[in-house]
């Protein structure tokens, strides 16, 4: 699983949560894959994102020395920013670990590369 | 332009591993490699909807439009899949075809709407459940789904026999739907209960604009 693809996971399907945003990321196994660098993608991309899941998934990457903290402006003016993002957000493969839901504390888990976001009939 | 031609497209496609035991509850009917040449070669070269796109693939089974359009250069795929059986196969066929840009979410596809992937992705592809059998109109759920996941078109199979009924429904919601070709779906003996050795089906290839939603 990718960061990009974590951005945009949440719990909201389950009965009772309000916002289920962001889950609680943990990384047990990575990987990391190499991917053809572009820009314009990351720049059409950004708008989509939330910055503080950015951040916070780059704290779990170990990679938050890479990532500011808050969303600067004019991103698209720096290159290096933009490919460190491409890094982190779709370069690293999560091979093993989980989410948590910070409303209900379920936990979704990543195994051999796959999110399961699946509830049981009785969560929905 | 695309940057494979379909028959080499259709080459590497056949290389794509499918379901060990296809289930009969979720009509997983796996799409032909002709098939989904076909239609992704159409989707670049007609509209310029997969190089450098962010595709989404509705209930993606083993991988088969996923990795026609990473091929034809999406930047960055996800695949949706209910079964765990399906998308363990999706994540291989990735793996051995060196598809660094596509993920694969288990899911409930029609739990996505109105969540965080609401207009997302430029492009939506599916071969969705054609809803015949315990699941009548599964098909349309897909599909308005994929319409809230697109901002730019949703490409979908469709019986034949349906087509009057979703041009309605689509011009109800607002895009601008066209049948691109009609195709004779060719669905292998893959299950028990099929009497004859195979069997074609009249399908429709449909394209949905949904750039003014």
């Amino acid at each position: 699983m990718k960061l990009s693809t974590y951005n945009f996971l949440t719990s909201m399907a389950i009965k009772g949560v309000k916002v289920g945003y962001p889950l609680k990321l943990t990384i047990s196994k990575k990987d990391v894959v190499e991917s053809e660098f572009n820009p314009v993608f990351i720049e059409r991309l950004l708008p989509k994102l939330d910055w503080s899941a950015v951040y916070g998934a780059a704290q779990v990457a170990e990679l938050a020395e890479d990532i500011p903290a808050t969303q600067p402006e004019n991103i698209s003016d720096d290159e290096q920013l933009l490919q460190r993002l491409h890094h982190l957000l779709f370069e690293i493969d999560v091979l093993e670990g989980q989410m948590e839901c910070p409303e209900t504390g379920r936990i979704f888990p990543i195994t051999d590369g796959i999110p399961n976001m699946l509830l049981n009939e009785d969560e929905v | 332009m695309a940057r494979l031609k379909m028959k080499k497209l259709e080459e590497y496609l056949q290389c794509v591993d499918h379901f060990e035991q296809p289930k009969i509850l979720l009509e997983q009917y796996p799409t032909p490699p002709h098939i989904a040449a076909c239609m992704t070669h159409h989707m670049q070269a007609q509209h310029d909807d997969i190089d450098g796109k962010f595709v989404a693939d509705l209930g993606c089974g083993c991988g088969m439009l996923s990795i026609g359009a990473a091929l034809l250069g999406a930047q960055l795929t996800v695949g949706f899949e209910l079964d765990d059986a399906a998308l363990n196969i999706y994540r291989q066929n990735v793996i051995d075809m060196e598809l660094p840009g596509v993920d694969g979410v288990r899911v409930n596809v029609l739990h996505l709407a109105g969540s965080k992937w609401d207009n997302v992705f430029d492009t939506v592809l599916m071969n969705p459940p054609f809803g015949t059998k315990h699941n009548a109109g599964m098909d349309m759920r897909f599909l308005d789904v994929g319409m809230r996941l697109a901002t730019g078109a949703v490409y979908s199979l469709h019986k034949t026999s349906t087509r009057t009924y979703i041009q309605k429904k689509s011009k109800e919601w607002g895009a601008r739907g066209n049948v691109v070709a009609e195709l004779r779906y060719n669905i292998d003996a893959s299950y028990k209960f099929h009497k004859q050795k195979s069997k074609d089906i009249e399908v429709d290839f449909w394209r949905f604009d949904v750039s003014d939603l």
